[in-house]
C-alpha cells in the first residue's frame, strides 16, 4: 500500500486509487465536476486540480491522477486556489447567469462550488456563446446553454443504462451534448437529471413547478416495482412534486427508473377521496364512512363468512394485508389471496418465492439463467446490475424466454418452457455451463409462473437450480424476480387461502357461480373485474381504476407516499416507507379503514394503533425480518410435477411504464409510452 | 433520412481492407478511413446515410460515429462546394496576411466560413494549422495546397479554378518549393550552395 502525505499529513491507501479518491477517504473535499464513483474517469473539467510533487510544476488533475509511493499532495496552497479560481472563471465564462430561473438553483454543483472556489467577479465582457436545446424524449428538459460538457451523462447511459443515446459531438466552443433528437430508450434516462452538475439537464415533468428549498423532503420505499428501491419524496403542501433516489447499496445503488421517479403525478389524478355506494340506479354515490361500513356490513352478514373473499392487490403495505388478513380470520372466511396475478408461489417453503442471491449477489454470480422474464421491463435496476457485472467479464448469460435487447450479451437459448426442460434433464449445453460456474444463478419471471402450468415451472426452476450447484453452502441462485411491491410481504404474513380456501381463480370464477358473494378488493386492480358482476365487490384503494369500476362499495385509501407502511421486497428484505403527505378528502391509511370495518362488523381487531399492529403482526409472523436485513431463507421441496405447455414464456411486464394505478393515471407516463409508440413507428419505416 | 448510401464495388474493397488491417473486436478503429472514403464517394459531404453506413458496417452506435465525424473538420457534415477551400488563420499564416487572403476570397465569392457559393463552385471553411508554415499563407482546395497567397493571387486563382483551368498546386510565387525566396541570402560563400 502506498504511503503519501496529503497537506503534510502521511496517509496510507490502496494501491490504485487516484488521488482524489485518496484525499476524499481522508477527509479532504475536492471539487469536481466531471468525475463520479460510479462511472469512467474523464478528466474533462479541470476541477479537481491539485499540486504534487515529484512531477511538473504545475497543477494535476487529481481525479486521473494514481496514488504513488512517497508522492506529496498539496489540496491548500496558493498554487491550488489559483488553478481552481481559473478553471471555475472558465467553466462561467460560458455559463448564462441565470440560477433564479433555473431548477437547478439550489441544488447546483456548480453554483455551490462557483461560491466555494470561484472568484467574486467576472472579467469576461465578450458574448457567451449559446446552445440550442436539444429534444431527449419525454422525461429530460435540455437547456445546453447551461452545459458545462462534463460527459457524466454520455457516461451513464452508454456504462450504466447501456444505450449508445447521447454523444458529444463538434469541439472546442462548438462542443453540444445530443442524443441526435432522440428520445433516450432507457428505463434509466431520468438519473442524468441527477448526475448533471448543472441546470442543463432538469425534469421535464417537475419543470418550474418548485424550488428545492420549499419542498418537505421524506425518505421513503418505492413500490412501483418489487425491488423497494430507496426514494426520497418531496412534497410542497399536501402535493408530491417529484421523487428522487437514496443511496442504497445493496438494492438501487443511487439510481431509480423512470417510472419510479415520473409517475408521481400520477398521485394526483383519477384519486378516490371519498367512500361511495352503488345506489339503486347502478350509480356510484358518496356517502359517509358509516353508511359504507354498514352496507358492507349487511351483506358480509347475508352472505355468510364461506362466501366471503378478499384479494391483495400489488401496492399494499404489509400492514393492511395484515389487518385485512385478520378481519377475514373474525368473519370466519378462509377466501383469501394475495396472488392476483395467479402465480403459482406458496409460502411454505420462504426460499421458493425470494430473490435468494440478493440483488448485491448478483455481482458474485458468473453465470445466469433467466426464465421467462425482462429485467429492462420488469425490474430495471436488476437488469443494470446484471450488466454492470457482465462488464466485468468472466459471466454467461443464458435466456429462456422473451427474447429482448437486455444491454448486456446473452446466448438465446428458447422461447418455451422445452428448452427449460432440456436443461433440467442436462441435455442443454448451457446446463453444462452452469454445473461449471462458481456461482450460478438462475432468474425466475413473473412471466413463467402466472401460467396455469406455473408450479410445474417452478419445481423445473427448483430442478435446474438443484441438479447445477445453485445450492450450496453459503450461496443460493434460486431467484424469483416479483413485479409487485406487495407479494412478498403478503406470502410472508401468510395471505393466502387457509384451509379448504379459494385462491384468486377461485375467488373469481365462484363470484362469476355465485359461490362468492361478497369480494373484498384490497387495491387489486389487474384482474378479470368482468368476472365479478354478479358478487357484491368493496374496493378499497386510492385510484378509480378497474377495481373501483367494478366496485358497490369504495373505500379511499391512501396511496404509498401517504401512509407510514412496511414492505418486503423481492429479496425478502422488510423496509419502512413514510409519509410525505396526507391522502386526500376522506381517505384514510389503509390499515385503519379495515380497523375501523371491523368495528362495524361488531368484532373490533385488537389494535389501535399501527405500532400495536406491528407489535402484534411481529408475534404472529416469527419470522417477519428487522428492518433492512436479509437472512439466508429456508430450502425445502416446492413446485409440482405436472407437464409443462409447450407455449413460450412471455414477460409479464410488456409495458413499463404503465403497471398499476398510479402509473396508469401519470400523464408522464402516457407521453412515455406514446414516444415508445412511435419510435417502434419508426423501426418499420415510416419516419421523416 | 431520405437518401441511403451504399459503398461503390471499388471503395467496398477498400473498406474491408482498411478493416481487416485491425484486430477482431477492435473495427471501429477504422472509423476516420471509412469516412474518408465515404465522403470522397458522396462529393465531399458526410451526410446521415453516410454516417449510417459507416456505423453499420463497424457496428457502431450512429452517435458515436457522429462524435468522430463532427470533431474533425475534414469531415464534411454540410455539403460542401466543388472546391473546397480550407483557409488556415493560425498564427502564422495570420502573420503572413492569412487575414487579407480570406477577405479577399469573402469579397470575391460573396460567402464566409462555412458557406457555399449559390453555383456550388465554392465552399469557405476555416482550419487551424495546415503545416505548411514555411509557406504561408496556405489555402488548401480538395487536397491539394496553394501557398504564398496574397489578396490579389487568391483572386486570381479563384478565377482560374471558375474557368476550368486550375494551375499547379504549390507555391504561387517565384520559388523552388520552400527554398528561400528570391536570391539566396545566407550561406553564399559555400560553394555547394551556389550550385
Amino acid at each position: 500500500m502506498p504511503k503519501l502525505t496529503i497537506n503534510g499529513k502521511e496517509v496510507e491507501v490502496d494501491a490504485g486509487l487516484t488521488v482524489l479518491q485518496a484525499c476524499e477517504q481522508n477527509g479532504i473535499e475536492i471539487p469536481r465536476f466531471c468525475y463520479h464513483e460510479r462511472l469512467s474517469i474523464a478528466g474533462n473539467c479541470r476541477m479537481c486540480l491539485v499540486e504534487v510533487k515529484p512531477g511538473p510544476p504545475k497543477p494535476a488533475a487529481s481525479c486521473a491522477l494514481p496514488v504513488a509511493e512517497g508522492m506529496e499532495v498539496m489540496t491548500d496552497t496558493p498554487m491550488v486556489k489559483k488553478a481552481r479560481n481559473g478553471v471555475m472563471e472558465f467553466l462561467l465564462i460560458n455559463h448564462p447567469l441565470d440560477c433564479p430561473i433555473c431548477d437547478q438553483g439550489g441544488e447546483c454543483d456548480l453554483q455551490d462550488q462557483a461560491m466555494a472556489y470561484g472568484y467574486d467577479g467576472s472579467r469576461y465582457e465578450e458574448n457567451k456563446r449559446a446552445v440550442k436545446e436539444k429534444y431527449m424524449g419525454p422525461l429530460v428538459k435540455t437547456i445546453m446553454t447551461r452545459c458545462i460538457h462534463c460527459t457524466r451523462c454520455v457516461r451513464f447511459v452508454s456504462e450504466v443504462a447501456g444505450v449508445d443515446d447521447i454523444g458529444l459531438v463538434n469541439r472546442g466552443e462548438g462542443a453540444e451534448i445530443t442524443t441526435l433528437e432522440r428520445a433516450i430508450s432507457s428505463e434509466l434516462s431520468g438519473n442524468v437529471i441527477d448526475l448533471c452538475p448543472v441546470g442543463a439537464l432538469t425534469s421535464k415533468p417537475y419543470a418550474f413547478t418548485a424550488r428545492s428549498w420549499e419542498l418537505t423532503k421524506t425518505e421513503s420505499i418505492d413500490v412501483m416495482d418489487a425491488l423497494g428501491s430507496n426514494i426520497r419524496v418531496d412534497a410542497r403542501g399536501n402535493e408530491v412534486m417529484r421523487v428522487l433516489p437514496r443511496l442504497h447499496e445493496d438494492i438501487n445503488e443511487e439510481w431509480i427508473s423512470d417510472k419510479t421517479r415520473f409517475a408521481c403525478d400520477g398521485l394526483r389524478r383519477q384519486r378516490l377521496d371519498k367512500p361511495y355506494l352503488r345506489n339503486k340506479d347502478g350509480k356510484l354515490a358518496p356517502v359517509t364512512w358509516g353508511d359504507a361500513f354498514a352496507a358492507i356490513a349487511e351483506k358480509i352478514k347475508s352472505a355468510g363468512a364461506g362466501k366471503v373473499a378478499a384479494i391483495a392487490g400489488d401496492l399494499c403495505d404489509v400492514e393492511s394485508m395484515y389487518a385485512l388478513k385478520q378481519l377475514m380470520a373474525a368473519i370466519g372466511s378462509p377466501n383469501l389471496d394475495c396472488r392476483q396475478d395467479g402465480a403459482a408461489l406458496d409460502p411454505s417453503v420462504r426460499g421458493s418465492y425470494l430473490f435468494n442471491s440478493t440483488i448485491a449477489g448478483i455481482e458474485e454470480a458468473d453465470a445466469c439463467l433467466l426464465i421467462g422474464t425482462n429485467p429492462r421491463s420488469e425490474a430495471p435496476l436488476i437488469a443494470a446490475r446484471l450488466r454492470k457485472r457482465w462488464l466485468q467479464g468472466g459471466f454467461t448469460a443464458g435466456v429462456v424466454g422473451p427474447q429482448v435487447d437486455l444491454t448486456f450479451d446473452t446466448e438465446y437459448l428458447g422461447a418455451g418452457p422445452d428448452t427449460l426442460e432440456a436443461i433440467r434433464a442436462g441435455n442443454h449445453p448451457f446446463a453444462e455451463k452452469l454445473k461449471q460456474a462458481d456461482r450460478p444463478m438462475l432468474i425466475l419471471g413473473m412471466g413463467a409462473l402466472t401460467r396455469p402450468d406455473g408450479a410445474a415451472v417452478l419445481r423445473a426452476a427448483r430442478q435446474v437450480a438443484e441438479s447445477t450447484g445453485m445450492i450450496s453452502g453459503d450461496w443460493n441462485g434460486f431467484n424469483v424476480l416479483h413485479t409487485a411491491a406487495a407479494r412478498v410481504g403478503g406470502l410472508d404474513i401468510g395471505f393466502v387461502p387457509g384451509e379448504g380456501g379459494k385462491d384468486t381463480a377461485a375467488i373469481l370464477d365462484g363470484a362469476e357461480s355465485g359461490d362468492v358473494k361478497v369480494v373484498y378488493l384490497l387495491g387489486a386492480d389487474e384482474l378479470d373485474t368482468a368476472k365479478l358482476k354478479n358478487a357484491f365487490v368493496i374496493y378499497q384503494g386510492h385510484h378509480g381504476d378497474a377495481g373501483a369500476h367494478a366496485a358497490d362499495v369504495i373505500l379511499p385509501g391512501a396511496a404509498y407516499t401517504e401512509k407510514n407502511g412496511l414492505y418486503v421486497n423481492t429479496e425478502g428484505r422488510v423496509q419502512a416507507g413514510f409519509r410525505a403527505s396526507f391522502p386526500p378528502g376522506d381517505a384514510r391509511e389503509d390499515w385503519a379503514i379495515v380497523r375501523a370495518l371491523s368495528e362495524a362488523l361488531g368484532d373490533a381487531l385488537p389494535f389501535d394503533t399501527q405500532d400495536a399492529l406491528r407489535e402484534k403482526l411481529r408475534a404472529d409472523v416469527p419470522g417477519f425480518l428487522a428492518i433492512d436485513t436479509i437472512e439466508a431463507a429456508e430450502w425445502g421441496d416446492f413446485g409440482r410435477a405436472g407437464d409443462m405447455r409447450a407455449d413460450p414464456f412471455v414477460s409479464a411486464v410488456p409495458n413499463f411504464y404503465m403497471t398499476d394505478p398510479i402509473s396508469r393515471a401519470s400523464e408522464t407516463m402516457a407521453k412515455c409510452v406514446d414516444e415508445l409508440s412511435a419510435a417502434a413507428d419508426g423501426a418499420t419505416g415510416t419516419h421523416g | 433520412m431520405s437518401e441511403e448510401f451504399k459503398f461503390n464495388d471499388e471503395n467496398l474493397a477498400k473498406a474491408k481492407e482498411i478493416i481487416a488491417r485491425y484486430p477482431e473486436g477492435r473495427q471501429q478503429s477504422a472509423v476516420l478511413p471509412l469516412l474518408d472514403i465515404a465522403q470522397r464517394q458522396n462529393e465531399g459531404h458526410a451526410s446521415e446515410a453516410v454516417i449510417e453506413a459507416v456505423a453499420k458496417m463497424l457496428d457502431m452506435p450512429r452517435i458515436r460515429v457522429t462524435e468522430v465525424a463532427t470533431f474533425y473538420t475534414m469531415i464534411n457534415t454540410k455539403p460542401v462546394g466543388k472546391y473546397h477551400l480550407q483557409c488556415c488563420t493560425t498564427t502564422p499564416c495570420w502573420l503572413r496576411g492569412s487575414g487579407d487572403v480570406v477577405d479577399a476570397m469573402r469579397k470575391h465569392l460573396g460567402i464566409d466560413f462555412g458557406e457555399t457559393t449559390p453555383d456550388g463552385l465554392f465552399s469557405m471553411l476555416e482550419v487551424e494549422c495546415l503545416g505548411g508554415c514555411v509557406n504561408a499563407p496556405i489555402l488548401q482546395v480538395n487536397d491539394d495546397f496553394y501557398e504564398d497567397l496574397d489578396a490579389a493571387s487568391v483572386v486570381k486563382l479563384l478565377e482560374a479554378f471558375k474557368a476550368g483551368t486550375p494551375p499547379e498546386p504549390g507555391t504561387q510565387i517565384d520559388r523552388q518549393t520552400s527554398a528561400p525566396a528570391g536570391e539566396i541570402t545566407t550561406l553564399q560563400d559555400l560553394e555547394f550552395a551556389k550550385g
